[in-house]
C-alpha cells in the first residue's frame, strides 16, 4: 500500500504564486474477497444476460422458417393453418388478444391490488394485520388452473350480467360494443380472472414497499395536522411509487403469459377486435398451448416465432417500466 | 393505581359531538401564543407505565425546557402535547391536556386540528425529501387546504424567521432533501411556523447538529417566543439556560415511571434548586 494523500489546499485556492498541485492518483487496492466478490457478482450478471440473449436466439433461429413463409404478413394474418399448399398463419389476433387482456387485467388488478395493500399496511386493526397478510400471501399460490376451473364455473356466470349491462349502458366506448352475442368466453372475462390472479403477488409486493416508508416522515406530515390519507399520499404513495410500479410490472408479466386460466375461458378462435365483451380471442400464450404438436413442422416453427412476438413485448414494457421507476421520495409529483 | 387509560384510537373517525356544551372546540385562529397546562398525565406502552402524574403549565409566549436524563418520558409527554402520542399503536394514555383552556382529548376533539395549533420539530430532521425548500415550507398549508394569499411572501418570512433566508433564498426549488443537516432542521422549524401555530413542541431539536447550526436555532427560538410558545426537550444544560424562560426535571426512578421532580423558573431551577436530585443533575453529577 503506497498512497499518499495530498494534503492539499481544497478547490483550487492557492495562496498567490503557489502552483495548484495536480490531483494525485490514489491507489486503492482490492482485497481479495473483495475480488472474489466481485467476479462472482460479474459473472452472474452476465450470466443472466446471456441467457436471455440465448433465448431470444433460440427463438429466432427456430422462428426464422416460418418467417421465410410468411414474411411481415406474419403481424398482418391471424390463423395457425400450417398444413397444406397454402399455409394461412399469423400472429395478429393473438397479439392484439394478448395486448387486451393484458391491459383489462392491469386496469381491474393494479388498483385493487394497491388498495389492498394500502389498507394492508395502512388501516387495518394491528391484530388483523398479520393474518390478512398471510392469507393475501397464500392467495398467490393458488395455481392458476384453479383460478380457471372457478372462473368459468363461478364467475362467468355472475359476470355475463355485468358485461350485457355494460354493452348497453357504456357502448359508446367502443370496446364496450357488441356485434355478436354471446358475452361468454370473451377477452373481458379472460383479462378479469387474470386480474384478479395478478391482485396477490402486486398487493404483497407492494405491501412491503409501503411499510418501508420512512416514520419520521410519516411523522412530519401527522405533526402538520395531515390526514391518514393526506400523510398517505405525501409520505407513503410517493415513496413507494418505484416499487409499485415494479410490482404492477411483475403483475403484468404474469397477466401476458398466463396460459391455463386464459385457455380455460377462451374459445382460442383467431377471430379479432376491439370488441372485448364478446365471445372469441385468443392470446399469444394460448396460441402457442393449443396447437403446439398440431401443425407439423411449419407449425413448431410459427410457434417460436410467436413466442419470439412475446418474448420481445415483455422486454419493452419491462424496459419501458425501468424508465418510468424514478424518483420515489416522498413529497415527489405530490399535488393535494 | 386507580387512574384507567383513556382510549385514543386515531383510526376511528371522530365521533361526531351529539352536543358541544360550551362550543368547546379549539377556536384559536390566528398567530396569538397559547398557554398549555397539562394535568395529572400518565402514559403506557402497552401495559408498561412509563410517565405518572405529570402536571406542569407551559406558560404562554415563553420557553419551557424539559430536562433529565433518557428514557425519563419526555418526548412520551412531549408528544401527548400535541396528540402525537396516540400514533404509537398500543401507546394510551390519562389525565387532560388543555390548549387555553379547551380539553385537546375531549370528545370531538380532532387530532388533526390539535397539531395544527401545536407544531412539533422532532429529534431527526425529516423534511419531505423529494418536495422543493418552497414546497416544504407550504406542506402545512395544504395539509389544512388553507389559502394563502401571499405564498412568496410567507415563504420569506417563515424561512426568515427559522434563520434559513439568507442560505436558501436563490435556490427555493431545489428539494429538501439536498440541505444540510442543520439547514434540514431550520426548513423543519419554518414549515411548522408556517401554519402560525400557537406552540411549538421541539424534541431535542439540536442533538443532531453541529455546535453553529445549534446556536442558530437557538437563536430562532428566542426570536419566535413571543408569538408562539415553544416547549423544548434538551439533554443540553448551557442550551436549556440560554434559552428557557422555565424547566421542568423529570426523572424515573429504576424500574419506575417518570415523573417530574421540580418545575420553575430556570435561574432557580439552575441557581436554587429546591431537590437534591435536581442539583445533582443540573451540576451534572448523573444522567
Ligand atoms: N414506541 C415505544 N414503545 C415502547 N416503549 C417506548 C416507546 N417509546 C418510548 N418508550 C419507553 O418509554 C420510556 C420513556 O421514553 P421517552 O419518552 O422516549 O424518554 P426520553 O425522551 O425522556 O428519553 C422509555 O423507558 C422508553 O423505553
Ligand atoms: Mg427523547
Amino acid at each position: 500500500m503506497t498512497s499518499t494523500i495530498d494534503r492539499g489546499l481544497a478547490d483550487g485556492a492557492s495562496p498567490i504564486g503557489a502552483p495548484v498541485p495536480t490531483p494525485i492518483v490514489v491507489n486503492s487496492e482490492v482485497s481479495q474477497p473483495d475480488k472474489i466478490y466481485r467476479l462472482t457478482a460479474k459473472t452472474a450478471g452476465f450470466g443472466v444476460l446471456a441467457l436471455l440473449f440465448l433465448i431470444g436466439l433460440f427463438l429466432v433461429i427456430g422462428g426464422w422458417p416460418a418467417f421465410k413463409v410468411a414474411g411481415l404478413g406474419f403481424f398482418t394474418h391471424s390463423g395457425f393453418q400450417t398444413q397444406g399448399a397454402n399455409p394461412v398463419f399469423g400472429v395478429l389476433a393473438s397479439l392484439v388478444g394478448t395486448v387486451e387482456v393484458a391491459t383489462v387485467a392491469m386496469l381491474v388488478g393494479g388498483p385493487v391490488a394497491i388498495g389492498t395493500a394500502l389498507f394492508l399496511s395502512e388501516y387495518a386493526p394491528r391484530w388483523s394485520r398479520r393474518t390478512l397478510i398471510a392469507l393475501v400471501d397464500l392467495a398467490a399460490a393458488i395455481p392458476s388452473i384453479i383460478y380457471g376451473l372457478w372462473a368459468i364455473f363461478e364467475l362467468q356466470p355472475n359476470v355475463v350480467g355485468f358485461s350485457t349491462w355494460l354493452s348497453r349502458h357504456v357502448a359508446f366506448i367502443p370496446f364496450f360494443t357488441v356485434t355478436s352475442p354471446p358475452l361468454n368466453a370473451s377477452i373481458f372475462i379472460a383479462g378479469l380472472v387474470v386480474g384478479l390472479m395478478i391482485v396477490p403477488i402486486v398487493a404483497s409486493i407492494s405491501r412491503e414497499v409501503f411499510s418501508l416508508a420512512p416514520p419520521g416522515e410519516r411523522e412530519a406530515a401527522l405533526a402538520l395536522g395531515a390526514s391518514r390519507w393526506q400523510m398517505i399520499r405525501t409520505v407513503v404513495l410517493p415513496f413507494g411509487r418505484g416499487g409499485m410500479i415494479g410490482a404492477i410490472m411483475l403483475g403484468l408479466g404474469r397477466a401476458l403469459e398466463e396460459t391455463i386460466a386464459v385457455t380455460i375461458i377462451l374459445g382460442g378462435s383467431f377471430s379479432f377486435g376491439i370488441h372485448i365483451l364478446q365471445h372469441g380471442g385468443t392470446t399469444i400464450s394460448q396460441m402457442i398451448a393449443s396447437n403446439f404438436g398440431s401443425g407439423g413442422q411449419l407449425g413448431n416453427h410459427v410457434l417460436l416465432l410467436a413466442g419470439f412476438v412475446l418474448f420481445i413485448l415483455t422486454m419493452v414494457i419491462n424496459l419501458a417500466a425501468s424508465a418510468i421507476v424514478n424518483r420515489s421520495r416522498s413529497g415527489a409529483g405530490t399535488d393535494l | 393505581m386507580t387512574t384507567t387509560p383513556l382510549r385514543t384510537d386515531d383510526m376511528a373517525p371522530a365521533p361526531a359531538p351529539a352536543r358541544d356544551p360550551k362550543g368547546d372546540h379549539l377556536r384559536l385562529a390566528g398567530s396569538a401564543a397559547g398557554e398549555i397546562e397539562a394535568e395529572g398525565v400518565y402514559a403506557w406502552f402497552g401495559s408498561r407505565l412509563v410517565l405518572e402524574n405529570v402536571t406542569l403549565t407551559m406558560e404562554r409566549s415563553k420557553v419551557t425546557a424539559l430536562i433529565g436524563p433518557s428514557g425519563c418520558g419526555k418526548s412520551t409527554f412531549l408528544r401527548i402535547l400535541n396528540r402525537m402520542h396516540e400514533v404509537v399503536p398500543g401507546a394510551q394514555l390519562a389525565g387532560t391536556v388543555g390548549l387555553n383552556g379547551v380539553d385537546i382529548y375531549g370528545s370531538g376533539q380532532r387530532a388533526m386540528d390539535t397539531r395544527r395549533h401545536i407544531g412539533m420539530v422532532f429529534q431527526k430532521p425529516n423534511p419531505f425529501p423529494a418536495m422543493t425548500i418552497q414546497e416544504n415550507v407550504l406542506a402545512g398549508l395544504k395539509f389544512s387546504r388553507s389559502q394563502a394569499k401571499h405564498r412568496d411572501d410567507l415563504v420569506e418570512e417563515m424561512l426568515t424567521k427559522a434563520g434559513l433566508w439568507n442560505e436558501v433564498k436563490d435556490r427555493l426549488g431545489s428539494l429538501g432533501g439536498a440541505l444540510s443537516g442543520g439547514q434540514q432542521q431550520r426548513l423543519c422549524i419554518a414549515r411548522s411556523l408556517a401554519v402560525r401555530p400557537s406552540v411549538l413542541l421541539m424534541d431535542e431539536p439540536c442533538s443532531a447538529l453541529d455546535p453553529t447550526s445549534t446556536l442558530r436555532i437557538e437563536k430562532t427560538i428566542q426570536d419566535i417566543a413571543g408569538e408562539v410558545t415553544v416547549v423544548i426537550v434538551t439533554h443540553n444544560m448551557q442550551q436549556a439556560q440560554r434559552v428557557s424562560d422555565f424547566c421542568a426535571f423529570f426523572l424515573a426512578e429504576e424500574n419506575k415511571p417518570g415523573r417530574v421532580v421540580e418545575a420553575g423558573p430556570t435561574e432557580l431551577m439552575f441557581g436554587n434548586p429546591a431537590d437534591p436530585r435536581t442539583a445533582d443533575y443540573v451540576n451534572g453529577q448523573f444522567g
